[in-house]
């Protein structure tokens, strides 16, 4: 994929290979003019995109390649969307911003959750631009006509990847090789925020609708891409008797610890088969690409974007990889598409009340930290209908509640 | 046969003419590598490099302001330098002295008068990087413990008390972010002056860098650095108390320091977070040393580091590149600087046949 990238840009330049002397430098400057620009540029509408890491994060990446995916569905010209990599959570997140407007941005985009109050602090100096910040949970109660927030449901792919799971879980008990009577998950979180409990609750969840008597440990790492930490976490889970592992958190840990134990796993942000091919069963990503569209046309069209925009499975924002045939069991595709097709008409919920406890009891109401503020004060009430309201009252994730069944191994981030 | 004989001092221009040459023999090669690497055009490639450190007034603003921090921590660890003691906390020194002011941000906000915050948030920035400071130097100074372990050590311990207060304080739960503090109310942010973001911190560490030069240069102080620098028998010989001398150039070191963790969290950052420090405090050492620890080239020095490491973020921009990218050319300009600086001091002779030697 990157290699690729590369090709682009070294048919857009002059080439002055081989050559190796200051008569390069001369040379080339002669070439580098006659360069020519793109002729379609659609509404002409510059955009910009801050990434936290660069490629070599799965996160990023996969910011990376929607937006170029998006960018050239609208038929961007390649000089009007520009990305700007490893931009820390910090100032240089408002200085990165601020240049994109000047450089003429109508519309940009940040990825990580820090970038948030950076990004806010640019929407307030620069009204006649838009600001689209992803996973964060600011936009809907800072009031500001131009700053914006995204996330999708993931947790339905999430559900969908834990189905995948209980499937495989329920070959291995039926070939009498789980570890011990019952199946166990485990699962490498990397926060105790609300984005990584709803995450690994509803991939709980999905198991379980196949293995019911399914349990999951879990392990968080207090960072959102440490190699090192993720692999022990991993490996932990492994030594503790956890029959499969899935992750929330963006480096190949969690994936190389499980193929070199031998341990199926559920990856996260896009497919690791290549690295992986005897363990990998199948992965849940976002798609941003239908968020970017979306957004570039309403800038486009003059019209109002979304404080709050989720994507579903609907606008296929919420993706899942090709299921690894080598390590899935047997007719995981068909369950997985039965159980999607339940999710998108309505019949299947994933935090459905009547499939998860707390404390032994079912809930029938549920206030949620729906507008940040520093005492996570509780706001909302969300489960109405039968089913906790996931991603309704703002696009990122609220659900915090720690379901029975769950055990969580560490909670000190 | 090449032999290679030690130079007598050189006159200025000749010391420049050597300098500048490794200049443009780096930026030659980094055209050659950057074709041959990418088939990119090099003179575009330096022309994006310039525009990403002067191309509109926000970028000269923001190099300004990230030579500023950047020369803050070398002055800081320049009088320890001076004195032949490695301070390499200068990273810890940082984090607490911004831990210190967000402390008193998120503590006091709301308590006490805006003015008594911000006064309150200076002194415990200064003292928090002072005593971070301070606790290898009384090592050092009691039982002569190696002071870039310490130092060194010092810093993992800082970016933990961070990491844990940044959990204590994250918004919302399990986020292990703060976000901006105060930002409705901006209680606790260090003023901006004419309405300039960085002026503030370009005008402090303007006035710290003629500060310091004086300071080691005509204070007795500096006098009793360079002693102690050049030999502790002696100094002790002359009557210098060195552990004095020891602790009391460290309280300096550790102070600016925290005044530099202060300028980035009350005066631009306004959060906290373990890698706010950026790697300032190990950057900065390159800084002094390619200024031979003279505050007056560690302007230039800082100015051509953060000058290159802005142009690499451009590059990646305009080009797609990957960052590395940048980073490699900032790597060979580095090389063939320090480089020069061997043939600045050493002079290479070439022998000719039948061992005559040329003069």
């Amino acid at each position: 994929m990157k290699s690729l990238e590369h090709m682009n840009v070294n048919r857009r330049q002059f080439v002055t290979m081989g050559v190796g002397s200051v008569a390069a430098l001369a040379l080339a400057a002669c070439g580098g003019s006659s360069e020519g620009g793109s002729a379609d540029d659609a509404a002409g509408i510059k955009v910009g995109l801050i990434c936290l890491h660069d490629e070599n994060s799965t996160y990023d990446l996969n910011f990376i390649n929607g937006f170029k995916e998006a960018m050239e569905t609208l038929g961007v010209a390649e000089g009007d969307y520009m990305i700007k990599t490893n931009i820390p959570e910090g100032q240089e997140c408002y200085d990165a911003a601020a240049e994109f407007a000047d450089a003429g941005c109508k519309l940009i985009f940040a990825d990580s959750f820090g970038h948030e109050d950076y990004m806010i602090q640019a929407a307030k100096e620069f009204p006649e631009v838009h600001f689209c910040h992803a996973t964060g949970t600011k936009a809907h109660t800072e009031g500001l006509d131009n700053y914006h927030n995204a996330f999708a449901s993931i947790y339905e792919g999430r559900y969908l990847a834990g189905v995948a799971a209980g499937m495989k879980l329920q070959e291995l008990a039926d070939a009498g090789k789980l570890k011990g009577d019952a199946p166990k998950m485990g699962y490498v979180g990397a926060y105790t925020y609300a984005e990584v409990v709803s995450g690994y609750t509803s991939f709980f969840l999905g198991a379980k609708s196949i293995v019911p008597d399914v349990t999951m440990d879990v392990t968080f790492t207090g960072s959102w891409y440490d190699e090192t930490a993720e692999k022990e976490g991993a490996n932990k889970l492994i030594e503790g008797g956890c029959d499969l592992i899935s992750q929330h958190a963006d480096s190949m840990g969690a994936p190389t610890a499980c193929e070199t134990a031998g341990v199926p796993d559920v990856s996260y942000n896009g497919s690791t088969v290549d690295a992986c091919p005897n363990t990998f069963i199948v992965s849940s990503r976002i798609n941003w690409a239908p968020y970017y569209e979306y957004a570039y046309n309403q800038v486009a069209a003059g019209e109002a974007i979304d404080a709050d925009w989720t994507g579903t499975l609907a606008t296929d924002s919420v993706q899942l990889t090709e299921v690894n045939e080598a390590a899935a069991a047997a007719g995981t595709q068909e369950k997985i598409d039965e159980v999607k097709a339940g999710l998108e008409d309505g019949t299947i919920h994933v935090f459905d009340t009547a499939n998860f406890t707390v404390d032994g009891k079912a809930l029938d109401s549920y206030e949620a930290d729906v507008d940040t503020d520093a005492d996570y004060t509780p706001d909302t009430e969300v489960i109405a209908d039968g089913y906790f309201h996931e991603s309704e009252f703002r696009s990122a994730p609220y659900f915090d509640l720690r379901i029975d069944g769950i055990k969580l191994l560490d909670e000190q981030y | 046969m090449i032999h290679i004989t030690k130079r007598k001092e050189l006159a200025p221009q000749q010391m420049l003419a050597i300098r500048l040459g490794a200049i443009v023999a780096a930026l030659v090669v980094c055209g050659v590598i950057t074709a041959m690497v990418t088939g990119l055009n090099p003179i575009s490639v330096y022309g994006a490099m310039l525009n990403g450190a002067f191309g509109s007034q926000r970028k000269i603003w923001i190099l300004l302001q990230e030579t500023a921090i950047l020369l803050c921590v070398s002055l800081a660890l320049t009088p320890a330098f001076r004195m032949k003691f490695w301070n390499l906390g200068g990273e810890g020194q940082i984090l607490v002295g911004g831990l210190a002011a967000a402390a008193v941000m998120l503590v006091m906000g709301g308590r006490l008068p805006n003015a008594l915050v911000i006064l309150l948030e200076i002194v415990a920035a200064l003292a928090a990087g002072a005593v971070w400071a301070l606790i290898p130097a009384v090592f050092k100074a009691r039982w002569n413990t190696n002071e870039t372990l310490f130092t060194l050590m010092m810093n993992y311990v800082a970016t933990q008390l961070v990491a844990y207060y940044v959990i204590k304080w994250e918004v919302p739960k399990g986020s292990g972010k703060i976000g901006i503090i105060n930002q409705s109310t901006e209680i606790g942010w260090l003023p901006q002056i004419a309405g300039y973001k960085y002026l503030l911190n370009i005008i402090v560490v303007a006035l710290l860098t003629v500060g310091m030069y004086a300071y080691l240069k005509y204070s007795k102080h500096g006098y009793e650095i360079s002693v102690v620098g050049e030999s502790t028998n002696t100094a002790r010989y002359v009557g210098i108390k060195v552990e004095r001398v020891i602790i009391r150039t460290l309280v300096l070191s550790g102070a600016i320091c925290g005044l530099a963790g202060l300028l980035l969290v009350a005066g631009t950052d306004h959060t906290i977070t373990t890698t706010i420090a950026g790697g300032r405090g190990f950057t900065a050492v390159m800084v002094a040393w390619l200024a031979k620890f003279n505050p007056a080239v560690m302007v230039a020095s800082s100015a051509l580091l953060e000058f290159m490491g802005r142009g690499a973020g451009e590059i990646s921009t305009a080009y797609g590149l990957n960052h590395s990218f940048g980073d490699i050319l900032t790597g060979i300009i580095l090389f063939f600087i320090i480089g020069s600086e061997f043939f600045i001091t050493y002079k290479v002779n070439f022998q000719k046949k039948g061992g005559e030697r040329d003069v």
